[in-house]
């Protein structure tokens, strides 16, 4: 095995690569941030009284927890175009890892919820609170603090599932990996960096987790 | 949505959509197993090898755990044949997926093991076991009990990760039906084709794992 290592010509890259990296960071806070709100709403449809509600929530989340993010991202940039809606990549790419995100932060969002004491709704609605109130008030943000561990771990798989995006070619991280892997053949080089940002990206992302946790936990 | 032509297409392309099918079942069916044994040992080692040795084999998992599946594939593609070990695709994108499940496995393994309470290690050990013993007949059975729900979870993202391998140029299930799209251009009627499929692999793999959860569970 003779291989001579020159990272100089991913070094000549590398402005791309953290082009791409900060892309791939932006497409999945956007994705993340409104698949929460997405998860929250599920979440608590999933645990309503009416059975309808209850049986779409259960089906959404089914249904695209158990479906290849790769399928999805085909088949909104693909196959949608086919009933009318046609998005550019980025904003295809958004819209699949929003749903994509929303079904599973979904189920975490339903386990924290289940795993509250009934007493904290109660306690609100004797208060005064209205039903509505009670949840923004009180019960989102006791489960939030509760499930953030579950959640910094979902954060960083989508995250990490925004490197699908170059199968759309999205110019993220991977997008670019590859382009200089086939321009200069330094393979070792280029997916040793490019894998070295996505670690260094998820350990940055982790600790910055954990500090929000730290400052939100209850003393 | 023509749904004769749907019928018409299909009965042409069903061969192409079954050698697919086989083909994501041969690569989990193998990622899962091989990753399962590589696993097992690496998560020995994580909790009992000596301490050099353990912390190679952490810079192994949280290397692997770090980075995109799809950049483990594309990786494991072209620096295996760059570095002049020739594999074929099948073979490198199986290799991926099944480095990473070993790091999942490993995982499991190490939060099993972890959880078992020391004093039982102890009594074992006080009623005249060997190491090997304690292990084989008290630690291994309460672990494996412990992680064979997530395991079978854990097996539908080995699914889901093997669509990867179509742009590898794997003819698994996606690709297949790529190929067939790009044909008759019925993109609509052939994603969602597909995405059923997998939701039927994976749905099939999930309920398996609740009734694992349900058979093993203490009462």
């Amino acid at each position: 095995m003779d291989y001579n290592f020159n990272f100089d010509a991913v070094w000549r890259d590398f402005d791309l690569l953290l082009t791409g990296l900060g892309l791939g960071i932006t497409l999945a806070f956007i994705s993340i941030l409104i698949g929460s709100l997405i998860g929250l709403f599920a979440a608590f449809a999933m645990l309503s009284k009416n059975s309808f509600i209850r049986r779409i929530a259960v089906t959404y989340v089914t249904a695209i927890r158990n479906t290849p993010i790769l399928v999805l991202i085909f088949f909104v940039f693909f196959a949608l175009p086919q009933l009318g809606v046609r998005l550019g990549k980025i904003d295809s790419f958004i819209f699949t890892l929003t749903i994509y995100s929303g079904a599973y932060l979904t189920e975490v969002f339903r386990g924290g919820l289940i795993a509250l004491p009934p007493g904290l709704h109660d306690a609100g609605l004797a208060v005064g609170l209205t039903e509505w109130k009670t949840k923004i008030y009180i019960i989102i943000p006791v489960m939030i603090r509760n499930v953030l561990p579950a959640l910094s771990n979902n954060f960083i798989s989508l995250f990490k599932d925004t490197s699908l995006a170059a199968a759309i070619a999205v110019p993220e991280l991977t997008f670019y990996a590859r382009q200089i892997n086939v321009n200069t053949f330094r393979v070792i080089e280029c997916w040793t960096v490019a894998s070295l940002m996505y670690v260094a990206a998820c350990y940055i992302i982790a600790a910055g987790l954990r500090h929000f946790e730290r400052k939100l936990q209850i003393p | 949505m023509d749904l004769s032509l749907f019928i018409k297409e299909l009965l042409i392309a069903r061969g192409a959509i079954w050698d697919g099918f086989l083909m994501t079942m041969a690569i989990s069916t193998l990622a899962i197993s091989l990753g399962s044994v590589l696993g097992l040992f690496v998560g020995l080692a994580l909790v009992y090898a000596w301490v050099p040795v353990r912390f190679l084999v952490r810079i192994y998992v949280d290397f692997i755990r770090g980075t995109p599946v799809f950049v483990l594939v594309l990786a494991s593609f072209y620096i295996l044949s760059g570095i002049g070990i020739q594999l074929n695709a099948f073979q490198a994108g199986v290799l991926a997926i099944t480095l990473f499940c070993s790091t999942h496995v490993a995982e499991m393994i190490r939060g099993a093991l972890g959880a078992i309470h020391r004093g039982q290690v102890e009594a074992a050990l006080a009623i005249g076991l060997t190491f090997r013993q304690t292990f084989v007949s008290v630690l291994m059975p309460q672990a494996l009990r412990q992680i064979l729900p997530t395991w079978v979870n854990a097996s539908t993202e080995m699914v889901k990760a093997s669509t990867l391998l179509s742009v590898i140029g794997v003819a698994e299930l996606l690709l297949s039906t790529q190929q067939i799209i790009s044909r008759n251009f019925l993109s609509l009627e052939f994603y969602f084709l597909a995405g059923f499929i997998y939701f039927l692999i994976d749905f099939s793999i999930e309920r398996l794992g609740r009734f694992c959860e349900r058979k093993l569970a203490y009462n």
